[in-house]
């Protein structure tokens, strides 16, 4: 099953390849990472996203958390949670194909950021399988370069992941 | 307050932790630091050979006294020939400070002269690395070092020092921190009450109960609580070979060690136990054969330090993080309180059935007219030490029956390379504990193929008169491996013959030592005595072995715990 797991990591030289390390090491998979610092520029936060049998996930949580630098770490697949991922996406948009991309553009709520005579640019946020069935809709013979960031996430209503 | 250069600070720093010998071998980018080690006498130095044995010298001495020991190298090559001593310390949760010199910081990415990313290169095989970025920082990196090194489940520390923060002529201010806290290394300092008496609530209720102890116990030093359980509850214990000595083998509980060459009575019990109470062990896939076979009909309590050792391999029944002895403890209040005890019918005829199996096959080997068994010279050397000797081994047959007839009643004296197998450890473990333990008979058990790795540590034991001895139970051939190529590949003994052997006692004398060589049966208890009246000499003895002898009791391949090969004909 996929799990969405999100870290609170010393912001340090080097934690961030202990992480991506620990996952090659122990043979974990993983499909997204995203990492940035956060308001307490001591703290990144890190969010991964990987799948596996329980008995996977229980050992990547808690192989993660014997890490030194690993201050906290939520799997937000537990509870309510909001992800998004952001792409942005270059498409062939010549004749016809400008009006129906752009149709498309607004039925997933993206938004056209770059335009010359023959190519749009589209950035789309949500969450995966809504850019994929972007992708899906505007069909791949179109598509000249895809850049997603990976998954972000965080719990929904009161919960926090904080120190 | 105090100026110091970093490399000064460095020093001083071992000092406040209370370091009294570091193991080392010098180069360019350490140079300041054996500079600064030089200008004190508090801190000393051993001079190894080779930086692996350095390792495997502080690491002999942390298995011993349960300290952790102190290395210092040089950049690349000198760090990179501690890797395998580290993996070793790693996998057998051994406390350890590594400090490596390393290339200016203006130079580090350049390739330079002897650089290598040793951060990089150790992350796998270390509890945590630091990285020295400026020389005030140093202090405190030692502290934290020694800090993550020493507690929770133990493991070793790499400390990267570039030559630029040792520079003599810089100087800061130093205070070495009087503690250390880390907001993200919290290791558990109980179990959970909770847990502890759901735990003993199925411990009493259990018909055929076991405990199965491992080195969490020696480390962990429960030694005292685990007996002290084990004899209010009645139940058997079996170690785990990084556990021997956990809880003494002359105990009338004890059935002996488990796993792939442990007795055939440990095994036994526990494949058809009802209750396993794990102490500070890890499921080791030599100790439980095939997962999905292991112990049909047990439950399962688990106590150890590490939340991530607790089913990993194999689910358990309850867990309980924290440290051994505390909850062990717990466990002693929780029995003495408790107005249920344990079953004794059922014990007794738990009991009955273990003592069935140890009379069927206890530990034993077929003597011969003509050959020295390797076995009998273990046994010979435990009556000649009164079994109380620090022995180490390296890996291969010889550590199996160094550990199977050898019977250790003490904790911390049984010294082998258990996670890793690294052949070489025996002969630098031996010299870091006689190092530290002068007056005790320390005793490296070994075979021609291990001692060969690190032999040139003969010459570390002249310079520092380490009168160790070396039992080389020599059957010329790599038996372990020839072992298990006359098992599963039809006796095609592929690269286990060690061909061309050298003169070992010839080789002894040249480094300065005493050379035996013992090959006829009725030499061996003379010379073994002879041997160890040397009190001041190290003494190499190459004794000729029964070159067809093979380990038993061994587990099946793929099986579950209770099949096993006997001899070479019987199997169960």
């Amino acid at each position: 099953m996929r799990r969405i797991i999100s870290v609170l990591l010393e912001n340090e030289p080097g934690a961030l390849s202990r992480v991506v390390g620990l996952f090659s090491q122990r043979n974990y998979n993983i499909e997204t990472l995203t990492v940035a610092p956060t308001e307490d520029e001591t703290l990144s936060r890190l969010t991964v996203t990987t799948s596996g049998s329980d008995k996977v996930i229980e050992q990547i949580t808690k192989q993660l958390n014997k890490l030194i630098e690993v201050v906290k770490l939520v799997d937000l697949t537990e509870g309510a949670h909001i992800e998004r991922e952001l792409m942005l996406i270059k498409l062939k948009a010549t004749g016809s194909q400008r009006a129906e991309i752009k149709r498309t553009v607004d039925v997933f709520r993206g938004q056209i950021v770059d335009v010359t005579t023959s190519v749009y640019t589209v950035q789309l946020a949500g969450n995966s399988d809504k850019l994929d069935a972007f992708i899906q809709a505007v069909g791949t013979a179109g598509v000249l370069e895809v850049v997603r960031s990976g998954v972000s996430g965080i719990a929904r209503g009161e919960k926090v992941l904080s120190l | 307050m105090e100026l110091l250069s970093g490399a000064d600070m460095l020093i001083r720093s071992l000092q406040d932790e209370g370091i009294e010998y570091i193991y080392g071998y010098p180069g360019g980018a350490a140079l300041h630091i054996y500079d600064a080690l030089f200008r004190q006498d508090k801190v000393k130095h051993i001079l190894v050979r080779h930086e692996q044995a350095a390792v495997h010298m502080a690491d002999g001495y942390a298995r011993a006294t349960g300290k952790p020991g102190t290395v210092l190298v040089t950049s690349g090559p000198g760090a990179t020939n501690t890797i395998t001593g580290i993996a070793t310390a790693f996998m057998d949760s051994i406390p350890m400070v590594i400090l490596c010199g390393q290339v200016a910081s203006t130079l580090i990415g350049e390739d330079a002269f002897q650089e290598t990313d040793m951060i990089g290169v150790s992350r796998p095989v270390v509890k945590h690395n630091l990285s020295v970025r400026h020389p005030d920082e140093i202090p405190e990196v030692v502290k934290k070092a020694y800090y993550i090194a020493a507690t929770g489940r133990p493991g070793p520390v790499v400390i990267d020092i570039p030559k630029d923060m040792t520079t003599p002529n810089e100087r800061y201010e130093y205070q070495y921190p009087k503690k250390m806290k880390l907001r993200s290394y919290n290791p558990a300092i109980r179990g959970h009450a909770g847990q502890i008496k759901k735990a003993v609530d199925m411990m009493v209720a259990a018909k055929r109960p076991i405990i199965y102890a491992g080195g969490g116990v020696v480390l962990g030093k429960a030694s005292e609580q685990l007996i002290e359980l084990a004899h209010m509850l009645g139940f058997p214990v079996t170690n785990t070979l990084m556990g021997i000595g956990g809880f003494p083998a002359s105990d009338k509980q004890s059935i002996g060690w488990l796993g792939m060459h442990g007795t055939y009575e440990s095994n036994m019990a526990m494949h058809h136990s009802d209750l396993i109470l794990c102490v500070g062990a890890r499921f080791d896939d030599r100790v439980t054969n095939a997962t999905e076979k292991f112990c049909p009909g047990a439950r399962i309590v688990h106590i150890d330090i590490d939340p991530a050792s607790i089913s990993k391999t194999i689910n358990a029944d309850v867990p309980i993080v924290g440290p051994v002895d505390s909850v062990l403890k717990e466990m002693i209040g929780l029995v003495r309180e408790n107005s249920v005890k344990p079953d004794e019918e059922a014990l007794i005829a738990w009991w009955k059935q273990i003592d069935e199996w140890r009379a069927f096959h206890g530990m034993r080997y077929e003597k011969s007219d003509t050959y020295i068994k390797p076995q009998e010279v273990i046994e010979a050397v435990w009556r000649l030490t009164n079994g109380d000797a620090y022995v180490t081994s390296d890996v291969g047959q010889h550590q199996m029956f160094a550990a199977q007839y050898y019977k250790f009643d003490k904790p911390n004296r049984w010294i082998n390379s258990g996670g890793l197998g690294t052949m070489g450890f025996g002969l630098p473990a031996a010299m870091g504990i006689k190092l530290n333990f002068p007056e005790h008979e320390v005793v490296c058990v070994t075979g021609e193929g291990s001692i060969q790795m690190n032999i040139q540590e003969l010459s570390t034991c002249k310079q520092y008169n380490l009168p160790v001895k070396i039992v080389n139970l020599n059957n010329q051939a790599l038996g372990m491996v020839k072992q298990w190529q006359d098992m599963n590949y039809e006796s095609r003994h592929s690269q286990s013959y060690m061909d061309s052997l050298p003169d070992f006692v010839k080789l002894a004398e040249a480094y300065g030592h005493v050379g035996i060589r013992i090959d006829k049966k009725e030499d061996l208890e003379p010379m073994l005595k002879k041997a160890f009246a040397m009190k001041d000499k190290l003494v190499f003895l190459d004794i000729y072995v029964d070159p067809h002898e093979h380990v038993y009791p061994m587990q099946v391949a793929r099986g579950s715990m209770k099949d096993m090969w006997l001899s070479k004909t019987e199997r169960v």
